[in-house]
């Protein structure tokens, strides 16, 4: 019985792992159901003569087309347009061009800590108190990887300027060096770091945000191998 | 003996890979709703309410992470504050500001009550959902 939590694990890895053969499933299904009616229409409008290309030669078969964003309330599909009310409620693109971007767009595709520090935004600290301001500590937290990755910068900073230590420490992190168990998969999981990373905070799809410190033996053995000096 | 359980492996195994699969194909969700709009549904629907929809980005421009997942006490997990009517009313967590001086009262039911009908406790986007329901985004053109 001990192996079953273990399959569950691997499966929802390989998943991950085969995550474009999945998501081609989906737009095959779309083209056999809408494509042939839609063909007729629209054919006329665009300039290459969809009749002659046989439908199982999509250009992409298997990569993503982005999808449209940050839909206002109504179209959003979550949120019921046939409640009057949903139409109060703020697109987000009414307030999202004000504000600083990542270049990836992922998530909400504002760069937020960068909205905070040049003051496009100033979330209260304090509920009542407009004036109240946060406790920053300003101390990064570099984590070595067992992989080719680059090494990995925490700065508590960006997340005292936003967090209670009591948001993490002690549940999510013991408070000591060396700890602390973090893998990819506990992250992706939904532990750890993935706790407000995937869920509210920039999701872990943009890698660099963290593995952002070049890794440091890397660099004197190449320096060794081609028999120059040591920098 | 080494053969059977390896049989009984491989079935098992053939077992979550179909669940899997049909997990990913047959759920598909067209939603594209915001990155970290949560909703909470844990009884809204039972009440023929509609679910609730909390959106993320429009309370973090005007408030920390820290006023409600320190002070306010919401813990970091969907559906997981069994909040109420009745602990919204006595000023507990959307409570707290949803009164009439933070911001507007709990009189404007649909305005936080705005879910499709049946749509269930999430956040949406996740990459944990996003996992699951990969067909989601395949939006062509
Ligand atoms: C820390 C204070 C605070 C808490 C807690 C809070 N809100 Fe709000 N909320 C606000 C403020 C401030 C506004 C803006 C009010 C305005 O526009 O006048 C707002 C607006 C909203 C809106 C309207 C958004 C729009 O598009 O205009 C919704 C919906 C909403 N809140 C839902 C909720 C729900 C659901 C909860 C509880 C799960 C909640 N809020 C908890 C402060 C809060
Ligand atoms: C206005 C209040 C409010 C603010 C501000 C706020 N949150 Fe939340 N958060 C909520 C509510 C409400 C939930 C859902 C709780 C529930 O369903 O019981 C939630 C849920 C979450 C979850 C849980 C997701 C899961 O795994 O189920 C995470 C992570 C999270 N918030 C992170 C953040 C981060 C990071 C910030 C700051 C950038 C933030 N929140 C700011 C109210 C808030
Ligand atoms: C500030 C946001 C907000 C407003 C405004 C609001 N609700 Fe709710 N309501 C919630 C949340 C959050 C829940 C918990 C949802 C769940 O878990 O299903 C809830 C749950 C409920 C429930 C089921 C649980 C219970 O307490 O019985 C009912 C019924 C309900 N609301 C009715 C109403 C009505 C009627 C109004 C208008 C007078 C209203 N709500 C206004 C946020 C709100």
């Amino acid at each position: 019985m001990n192996y079953l939590p273990k399959l569950m694990q691997f499966a929802l890895l390989s998943v991950l792992l085969n995550a474009p053969a999945a998501i081609a499933a989906q737009p095959a299904k779309e083209s056999a159901g809408k494509a042939a009616p839609v063909v007729s229409a629209a054919s006329a409008s665009q300039a290459q003569p969809a009749a002659a290309i046989p439908q199982a030669i999509p250009f992409n078969r298997l990569m993503r087309v982005a999808p449209r964003r940050h839909l206002p309330p109504p179209e959003d599909g979550l949120r019921d347009p046939a409640s009057a009310e949903t139409a109060f409620l703020q697109p987000p693109l009414e307030v999202f061009p004000a504000l600083p971007q990542t270049q990836s767009g992922l998530g909400n595709g504002v760069n937020w800590v960068a909205a905070l520090n040049d003051g496009k935004i100033t979330p209260r600290w304090d509920r009542l108190d407009p004036t109240a301001e946060a406790m920053v500590m300003d101390m990064s937290i570099v984590r070595v990887p067992k992989s080719t990755m680059p090494d990995v910068v925490f700065p508590h900073k960006q997340h005292t300027q936003w967090l209670d230590c009591s948001n993490c420490h002690p549940d999510i992190f013991v408070p000591q060096q060396g700890a602390n168990q973090i893998s990819m998969a506990a992250i992706i999981l939904g532990q750890k770091c993935g706790v407000c990373h995937g869920k509210v905070a920039f999701p872990v799809s943009e890698c660099r945000r963290c593995h952002s410190q070049p890794k440091v033996e890397a660099q004197p053995k190449q320096v060794d191998a081609k028999g120059g000096a040591k920098p | 003996m080494q053969s059977l359980i390896r049989r009984t492996l491989m079935s098992r195994m053939l077992l979550v890979w179909s669940l899997v699969l049909a997990a990913t194909f047959v759920y598909t969700r067209p939603a594209m709703a915001e990155y970290g709009d949560v909703v909470i549904n844990n009884y809204s629907d039972a009440a023929g309410m509609r679910p609730v929809v909390f959106a993320h980005w429009f309370h973090r421009v005007r408030f920390t992470c820290k006023v409600c997942h320190a002070d306010l006490g919401f813990k970091f997990k969907a559906g997981g504050n069994q909040i109420n009517m009745l602990k919204i009313i006595d000023g507990k967590y959307c409570g707290a500001c949803h009164n009439g001086s933070i911001a507007w009262s709990v009189s404007n039911c649909n305005l936080c009550h705005s879910g499709k009908p049946g749509t269930p406790t999430q956040v949406h986007e996740s990459t944990l959902q996003e996992l699951a329901t990969p067909a989601k985004a395949t939006v062509t053109k």
